[in-house]
């Protein structure tokens, strides 16, 4: 008993607890700082001094947090509600202030190819912004964007609060490391130069960590709950998770030069490593882009509608068809390749199949309003749940149709596929994050409505005409490239050299960069919005549609 | 021990698939039968239970 009563003294001595979160990072800025002394390479030991200035200045934050512990909010108190919100109001400023950093570098790698000068040597140019870019608005964007939102789908549908305390608190800072870490590694060169997966051997452990953690807490959760039935979003959730792990996991398998280097060398070697690499690849948009999405459209949607899904039992259709389907069509990347023909013929294959799922479950999201289509008109964080599920749509048609061999003859190496994916994750991805995000605000700060609707309906316009923008030009750019380089006289030989081709895709490059920046300013507007909630304001507005009654009567 | 790439190859796409294809094929039937109608009504319910 008396052991008991200690315990829960030192849980509430919040300021012994953070005293032992400052030892471990201060520890660690320590290790870090004795890699710096021993590194094997220049890039490590430039690495390591970034990791070692990270973890001392959080280990000072942490130290004056002991000291006036009292005077901040401690996660878990101060909530209104009966879960652990705390975790998820830092993931959703985090999820705004990344999708902000990582639209921003994409207008200037954008900038940079319609003006080359742009090109800062060696930190920032193209080649180094670009993976910047992608992982930025994938990982940091996406990422935080899934973690908040899955932990909080998951305490409601389940009715319990996070499993493993501050376990979530890890996930979140330890997964802002792993961002941090990534970033400035591209910036140094550190690459291992594959797509999507750049990060070398040490950051990838560091993130397989924080990765286990996270599964830990989301499936812990599930395993306490009140709600007898898991709801779907958790399935589409739960499968994000454990694939991401799988996937991210055997696509690094690699050994490492030196315990303190950053160069390592893969364990697959030649076409194994690039379909190894490219399973990895195309599942990543498939379990994390698609799927884990899948989970914030399937409770979003409903919640915002004030309605249930239009199908429950079509969800779960859609859910097992994206499983058994999802995993086989990564060959496609690779058509044309050395990957034996029949592997590419079987990428094709499942990514045509891929269509019934994805359109199903597009179908299931969409019908969810029927009999509330009313709704868009006022409604307009609704208004971008629906088109990011419309966007969904559109881009799981052009995709199977790109991996169809004839078409991807002509669209492979253009900018035909940045159209493609950039309808895919600034119309998906990035839309039903945003709405996501201005459904979770309000709720989690406990205001009675977000701070402007009218200011949602400008960020819902600048992000549509951005995105229109920007994939109708890839598309026109993309089929006129690939053409120009598939194109022969009558003696057999190329009417067009590559720079030729190049030049005639500037217009497009600069169209594609005003495209990028509309798609900016909408979030710019989105995180004043934000700002402005948070603290509590309301904005004077006319009410969404209360324009229009007159137009009834005629 | 004889685990030669043709060899797992041809029991992927043979076995394998018809094993995958079935366990598949059982899902879509249990989650279409009549009585997963009302179950699915149930569970589509989850969200409006809390806020």
């Amino acid at each position: 008993m008396k052991a008991a009563l200690r315990h829960i003294d030192f849980q509430r001595g919040f300021q012994m607890k953070h005293a032992t979160e400052a030892i471990v990072v201060g520890l660690a800025a320590f290790a870090a700082l004795l890699a710096v002394a021993f590194a094997q390479d220049e890039l490590f030991q430039a690495h390591m001094t970034i990791l070692t200035l990270v973890l001392g200045v959080s280990t000072i934050v942490l130290m004056r947090r002991v000291k006036f512990g009292n005077a901040y909010a401690v996660p878990g108190n101060g909530d209104s509600s009966k879960y652990m919100d705390g975790v998820i109001r830092y993931g959703v400023i985090a999820t705004a202030f990344w999708g902000i950093a990582g639209f921003l570098i994409g207008v200037i790698a954008a900038s940079q190819l319609a003006w080359p000068h742009l090109n800062f040597e060696p930190w920032f140019n193209f080649s180094r912004l670009r993976p910047l870019h992608t992982s930025a608005v994938i990982f940091a964007f996406g990422g935080n964007a899934l973690i908040a939102t899955s932990l909080y789908v998951v305490q409601r549908t389940s009715r319990a609060t996070l499993f493993g305390g501050n376990l979530a608190w890890f996930v979140f800072w330890g997964y802002q490391l792993f961002i941090v870490m990534a970033a400035t590694g591209y910036l140094l060169g550190i690459t291992q130069g594959k797509e999507y997966a750049e990060p070398e051997w040490y950051v990838d452990l560091w993130l397989t960590i924080v990765w286990v953690a996270y599964l830990i807490v989301f499936l812990g959760t599930i395993v306490k709950r009140k709600e007898p039935h898991i709801y779907v979003a958790n399935w589409f959730f739960l499968s994000f998770i454990v694939t991401i792990a799988m996937l991210h996991v055997v696509n690094n398998l690699a050994i490492p030069v030196s315990f303190l280097g950053t160069k390592s060398y893969s364990a697959f070697s030649g076409v194994q490593d690039a379909l190894t690499q490219w399973w990895y690849g195309h599942n990543a948009v498939g379990f994390f882009l698609t799927a884990g999405f899948l989970g914030m459209m399937y409770y979003f949607i409903p919640k915002q509608a004030e309605r249930p899904v239009y199908s429950y039992r079509l969800s779960i259709v859609h859910f097992w068809g994206l499983i058994f389907l999802y995993i086989w069509a990564g060959p496609h990347h690779l058509h044309y390749t050395a990957l034996p023909d029949w592997a590419q013929t079987l990428g094709m294959v499942f990514s045509i199949m891929l269509w019934m799922p994805s359109w199903g479950g597009m179908i299931n999201g969409l019908m969810t309003l029927s009999g509330a289509w009313d709704k868009l008109r006022t409604d307009p964080i609704l208004r971008m749940l629906v088109i990011s599920v419309a966007f969904y749509g559109m881009s799981t048609f052009e995709g199977p149709m790109m991996s169809i061999k004839a078409v991807n003859s002509l669209s492979h190496y253009t900018d035909w596929t940045i159209g493609h994916v950039h309808s895919g994750a600034l119309g998906w991805n990035g839309m039903i994050s945003f709405g996501a995000l201005y459904y979770l605000v309000p709720k989690l700060w406990n205001r009675e409505r977000l701070y402007s609707l009218r200011l949602v309906n400008w960020h819902f316009w600048l992000a549509t005409l951005g995105i229109v923008v920007y994939a109708a030009v890839m598309w026109v750019s993309g089929i006129m490239q690939g053409l120009m380089w598939r194109e022969y006289d009558a003696d057999g030989y190329l009417v067009y050299s590559f720079v030729e081709s190049s030049q005639a895709m500037h217009p497009y490059y600069i169209l594609r960069t005003v495209g990028g920046l509309l798609y900016l300013a909408g979030a710019l507007i989105m995180a004043y919005n934000i700002y402005m909630t948070i603290r509590g304001k309301i904005r004077k507005e006319a009410s969404m549609g209360a324009e229009a009654p007159v137009a009834a009567t005629a | 021990m004889d685990f030669e790439y043709q060899t797992m190859r041809t029991f992927a796409d043979s076995w394998g698939l018809l094993y995958m294809f079935l366990i598949f094929c059982g899902v879509i039937l249990w989650v279409l039968r009549p009585a997963a109608r009302k179950s699915g009504e149930d569970a589509a319910q989850i969200p409006f239970k809390e806020d």
